[in-house]
């Protein structure tokens, strides 16, 4: 077992000074708004203080702090943030395909798959991701090197890293989670769009591919968007098996320049923006179908 | 004078919701060209006969058959029936306009893409040939200048004219009216029926379950008047509405004046 380099995040996340990371969230998660209405809203008295103060602070933190490490570290942290988000889109992409199958089956299937799926999500989701991931990892990773057969199969390669581990466990993560989305947005699709897909001589097939997954899918996109972003949040916990993303990177800094504050006020940063451009895309894709009310 | 051909011909249909009997034998033939207004109180049983045409609720018992086909059935295990090919009635429901009290279109497409999705995903038709036939349709109801509209965005008035329209575009053999303006504000009534006078006035056979007893009365050749699950009684529209015979037609037409 090597966890020596990789303690636990829980315990290294706090110290992070909030209020500055706070403020960063809020305005990435507001930019929807007309530009020039939120131009507008901008301008009052209480916010240009408020702006005001945060560029001191964004000032006192580039003048007052060491950041002389950046230059040199740049290219890890830029492989780091190209790692998690490998892991945010892959386990998302994968963990959405099997959340569909999840939550359908909880709404029109059998009762044995019925059964299945519910037990599946109840227990990912009933269990902390971290405890699944060094499950993974520490447990099937150790049984899976004591066969032979699998030791010598052309999957050992991969099997032997951790990021497979890594993605897997976020994944199931995903998919149990989304699961429960999909089964709501799937039950939540007035009957009588089916029904007239029904009355009009569609398939089974054709009216789940044309009425109601896509259907389904814009109306989960808002809650889809959340968990997205809940999930890159999750993926500093790979991490904890090796792998290298923008946090791992990060960790490293810390132990070989003995920062704290600058690492982690930069990594608050880094997904902050993540977060924010997240956020923005997926406005968009909703937006590409306009609602009323509801 | 020959009679034309029969468009739709159910015989001796039965409907059962449990221990409910809704319909208690009904038989009617619509032959090419008809409209025929179903009329009758709330829970009569007029929906529940319509949509047993298209097979959106199975018969318990009897048969329909549409254009001479007989829709094939076989025992569900339960006492009842059950479609025997699927295939067969998603060609013939391809080929039967419904128009749904709620209107039902689908809120994730716009109004051009609500009328051409089943010309081309269901009927094979090409894109541009849809297109074009469903702009003719919307201009025909009025909506060419809300074709890129969602549904969301509408009227009722207007969405139940552009769920005519998505119900023209598959070339209907009959077009089904399942209470088409009971959903709507008393002032989008008339723009409702209006296209749908128009529809009847050019000889399309449509069935039409309403409460509109003075367009049933214009627009229809036949009226059947359903009680309890039976046709108590059926005739030309002056006949019903002026010579009733039944005591329960007598006690419909008074209570609706």
């Amino acid at each position: 077992m090597s966890s020596s380099n990789a303690p636990s995040p829980k315990a290294d996340m706090p110290p992070e000074p909030g209020a500055p990371d706070a403020r960063d969230h809020v305005a990435a998660i507001m930019p929807a708004a007309p530009e020039s209405s939120a131009l507008k809203a901008l301008l009052v008295p209480h916010r240009i203080v408020l702006m005001l103060i945060f560029a001191g602070a964004i000032l006192a933190m580039a003048l007052l702090m060491r950041w002389d490490w950046l230059p040199g570290y740049l290219p890890r942290i830029g492989s780091g943030i190209v790692v998690t988000l490998i892991m945010l889109f892959a386990s998302a992409g994968l963990g959405f395909l099997l959340a569909v199958p999840l939550g359908l089956v909880q709404v029109t299937g059998p009762w044995p798959l019925k059964r299945a799926a519910q037990a599946f999500c109840t227990l990912i989701r009933g269990t902390p991701l971290l405890l699944q991931l060094w499950l993974l990892y520490y447990g099937l990773g150790s049984i899976f090197a004591q066969y032979p057969e699998i030791r010598s199969s052309f999957l050992w390669p991969y099997l032997r890293q951790s990021w497979p581990y890594g993605l897997a466990a976020l994944t199931i993560s995903f998919a149990a989670y989304e699961g429960e989305v999909m089964r709501g947005a799937f039950a939540g699709i007035p009957a009588g769009e089916l029904e007239a897909g029904r009355a009009y001589g569609m398939g089974r097939f054709t009216l789940f591919r044309r009425i109601w997954l896509p259907r389904a899918v814009h109306r989960a996109l808002p809650t889809l968007a959340g968990e997205t972003v809940l999930q890159l949040k999750s993926t500093p916990l790979v991490a904890t098996i090796t792998v290298i993303d923008v946090y791992a990177v990060i960790s490293r800094v810390r132990q070989e320049t003995f920062l704290t504050y600058e690492p982690l006020l930069l990594l608050a940063a880094i997904y902050c923006c993540l977060t924010g451009i997240l956020v923005v895309a997926f406005r968009a894709l909703e937006n590409r179908i306009p609602t009323r009310g509801v | 004078m020959t009679l034309a051909a029969e468009a739709i011909s159910v015989s001796d249909l039965h409907k059962r919701f449990g221990p409910l009997e809704v319909l208690k034998g009904v038989s009617l033939t619509a032959r090419e060209g008809d409209v025929i207004a179903i009329i009758g109180g709330s829970g009569s049983g007029k929906s529940t006969f319509l949509r047993c045409i298209n097979m959106l609720e199975l018969p318990s018992a009897g048969s329909v058959a549409i254009r001479g086909e007989t829709i094939r059935m076989k025992p569900d295990g339960r006492g009842g029936q059950m479609p025997a090919d699927r295939k067969q009635i998603q060609r013939i429901r391809s080929r039967l306009g419904m128009v749904f009290q709620s209107f039902n279109l689908w809120q994730h497409m716009t109004i051009l893409q609500n009328i051409i999705e089943v010309p081309i995903h269901v009927l094979g038709i090409p894109r541009a040939e849809a297109i074009a036939t469903a702009e003719a349709l919307l201009a025909r109801v009025g909506l060419e200048a809300r074709h890129d509209a969602y549904p969301a965005f509408l009227s009722g008035g207007q969405q139940q004219r552009a769920a005519i329209a998505r119900a023209l575009a598959i070339q209907p053999h009959v077009m089904l009216f399942d209470e088409p303006t009971s959903a709507l504000d008393p002032e989008l009534v008339g723009e409702v029926l209006s296209v749908i006078g128009d529809l009847a006035r050019e000889k399309r056979t449509m069935l039409l379950v309403t409460h509109e007893m003075k367009f049933a009365r214009n627009v229809a050749n036949h009226i059947v008047f359903l009680a309890d699950g039976k046709i108590e009684e059926q005739g030309p529209p002056d006949a019903i509405f002026d010579n009733p015979q039944s005591e329960r037609l007598k006690r419909f037409i008074r209570s609706i004046h």
